[in-house]
């Protein structure tokens, strides 16, 4: 009878097979540096000086920055190049209009973006991770750079001088001009960097984790009470 | 001296209302089966779900901005206070994780509740005005859950309700002035935004309560169905009038649900706390990015929980009968829900309980539930031919589970159903 009802299953279940999905998107297993604090802060450091010309975190202020384990003077001094006051959001000058004519697409705010490119195919960290090490010179590109995980990108190479310049050639990237990090110090870099976008994508994230432990504690003690009292009323009934 | 003064107070209020009348009633001298079992959980917890809703809803409202212009970074304000929920107010992502889990978590509580009244038969005759209430309350949080999936106004918000709205344009002749009128606009825009939050907050969360009410009082006038299939109210003490086999609900499933509750808020926690998005289930990736009206995404899934229908919907792809398929999967779409409220005529086996049920009905329910769970799984995938095809035969298998139940119920070989309830 077992195994008549596992064979019965195994028939119904049969005809998911046929689902197996099409194209795959291959992406590199990013480092988990989140619980890092000298990885997050050069990630800070990385980003502040890379990328917040052109994306903004807008729904980050300066002052949180403090869960990486800066004070305020800290930040303000090295940090905050744009802003007034320190409790200011991470936001950019670049206005929408000239972005996108600059680059023809408006460079994306990059609070969320370790949650949005989440996928099937890896998590948001993975994507960036991949993404950031995948740039290539194409002469066919307004930018003259393209990239392996987002095609025809509206972005040009913003880290370009520390991993220097790969071609694609055989379907497979090549280095051709050094840049002034090795290739090991630049996957470094870039996973400081990219643990810091998944920190900027929740930043009570580790808080959360912390606090479900006392929960889930509180919850078994309560467990034990609460099935000791069932068993008590229930002693009567047969 | 302390407690004759609670029994003066408690004499005054029952002079003026009927407190003492109702607990009893209601509970301390309301008598439920003894053998409830692992299922029969689900109906308090989806009590404690809708409580949890209601109350992380309230703070929710307090910061949340039903507002589709954009902010001076260029983000819908909508999009943007979430976000200031998830930061800057203080427990914010709490709020804002319990709600979003609570959502997913009603729909698994309800499946599992209505799963319950399939197996042991708990439509039948003299409960089809409770299952009625119940297919209300089904349907009322569909529409509760539609709604409040528009209001954080991310990517998958958007064009999840782009698509469902449109559905209502395959209606022929009014079709697509019936969608602007839902709408407010010709696209999804801040009107919709607005309407949407207004049903999702006040008007359905009304009827919500009142069905749930009619539905506890209805339960509590046949009394509860039990494993067995049978009436414990047919055996009762001569002497005092109460059912053999039944037990008061209070204490006896008081205690019982309060240690369900506490294993349901366990795994509750660990989603809340360790995987609020559940790997995209429960909360969808693309909906990180801010709605964009320009930006078609390449493949719209709906939440877990809409994607059998989603998946009737598009194995519909035939025209016939000079009907377009788009309006046809509508239909069965609609047919589908609603042949659930016919599940107390349809079902005309002499015993309710799968126990005493005979092999044919078994392995029509197991058949049902894998082809349930196929078009689940098949509505979150973008559709190929193949998928299309398997999506097609399990709705047939779908639809068959109910018109032929009449049939099939009635010539089933059931075994003899006991006096009294088993353990």
């Amino acid at each position: 009878m077992k195994t008549m009802k596992k064979l019965l299953l195994a028939v119904l279940f049969a005809p998911l097979t046929v689902l197996a999905a099409g194209a795959e998107l291959k992406l590199d297993r990013a480092p988990d540096k989140t619980r890092d604090v000298a990885a997050l802060q050069n990630g800070a450091k990385l980003f502040v000086n890379y990328c917040l010309n052109c994306h903004g975190l807008s729904y980050m202020r300066y002052n949180r920055l403090r869960d990486l384990g800066l004070s305020e003077q800290q930040i303000r001094d090295n940090l905050m190049f744009t802003a007034e006051k320190v409790g200011e959001p991470m936001t950019i000058a670049l206005r929408r209009p000239e972005a996108k004519e600059f680059f023809g697409a408006w460079p994306p705010d990059l609070s969320l973006i370790a949650r949005a490119r989440a996928s099937e195919f890896g998590s948001g960290a993975d994507w960036l991770y991949t993404y950031l090490r995948t740039f290539y010179r194409d002469p066919s590109r307004p930018t003259g750079w393209n990239n392996v995980v987002f095609e025809n990108v509206g972005m040009p190479h913003a880290l370009w001088e520390l991993q220097g310049q790969q071609v694609m050639k055989d379907h497979k990237l090549t280095l051709v001009t050094k840049g002034t990090m090795t290739p090991e110090q630049y996957n470094d870099a870039v996973a400081d960097l990219v643990s810091f976008l998944v920190y900027v994508g929740e930043p009570a994230a580790e808080w959360r984790k912390q606090i479900g432990i006392g929960v889930l504690l509180f919850l078994a003690v309560l467990l034990v009470v609460a099935y000791s009292l069932k068993r008590e009323y229930w002693k009567d009934v047969h | 001296m302390a407690n004759n003064k609670m029994t003066a107070m408690l004499q005054w209020v029952d002079e003026r209302f009927p407190l003492t009348a109702t607990w009893k009633a209601h509970l301390s001298e309301y008598y439920a089966p003894k053998n409830f079992n692992f299922w029969y959980f689900f109906g308090s917890l989806a009590l404690l779900v809708l409580v949890i809703q209601i109350v992380t809803g309230i703070f929710l409202v307090m910061h949340y901005k039903p507002d589709a212009s954009l902010n001076a970074n260029g983000v819908p304000v909508a999009f943007a206070s979430v976000e200031y929920i998830m930061r800057d107010v203080p427990w914010g992502w709490l709020i804002r994780y319990m709600h979003s889990t609570g959502a997913s978590a009603f729909f698994v509580v309800v499946y599992l509740h209505m799963f319950r009244g399939l197996l042991y038969g708990s439509y039948r005759k003299p409960r089809e005005l409770l299952w009625i209430f119940g297919m209300f309350i089904y349907l009322c949080l569909m529409a509760e859950a539609f709604f409040g999936y528009l209001l954080p106004w991310g990517q998958m918000s958007y064009w999840g309700a782009q698509v469902i709205v449109n559905l209502v344009s395959a209606i022929p002749v009014i079709g697509s002035d019936l969608g602007v009128w839902v709408r407010g606009d010709y696209v999804i825009s801040d009107a919709t935004l607005n309407r949407f939050f207004s049903f999702h907050v006040i008007a359905i969360p009304l009827v919500l309560l009142g069905l749930v009410f009619a539905h506890i009082i209805a339960l509590h006038e046949v009394g509860s169905n039990n494993p067995d299939g049978i009436e414990i109210k047919k055996k009762k003490d001569p002497n005092t009038g109460i059912p053999l086999d039944g037990i008061p609900f209070h204490p006896y499933y008081t205690v019982k649900d309060i240690v369900g509750v506490v294993v349901f808020l366990m795994v509750f926690s660990v989603i809340v706390f360790f995987a609020p998005e559940l790997g995209g289930y429960f909360l969808e990736y693309n909906n990180f990015i801010p709605a964009d009206p320009l930006q078609t995404p390449p493949h719209i899934a709906p939440v877990w929980y809409f994607t059998p229908f989603y998946s009737i919907l598009r194995a519909n792809t035939i025209n016939f009968f000079w009907v377009d398929a788009k309006l046809w999967g509508v239909i069965f779409m609609g047919l589908g829900v609603v042949i659930l409220f016919f599940l107390p005529w349809l079902d005309r086996s002499p015993v309710k309980s799968i126990r005493y049920r005979g092999p044919i009905y078994k392995g029509a329910l197991a058949i049902f539930v894998v082809a349930f769970l196929i078009l689940g799984y098949l509505g979150m995938l973008a559709p190929t031919p193949g998928r299309t095809l398997v999506a097609q035969i399990c709705t047939i298998i779908y639809f068959l589970f109910f018109f032929l139940m009449p049939w099939y119920t009635r010539i089933d070989k059931c075994k003899p159903v006991p006096d009294r309830v088993t353990k």
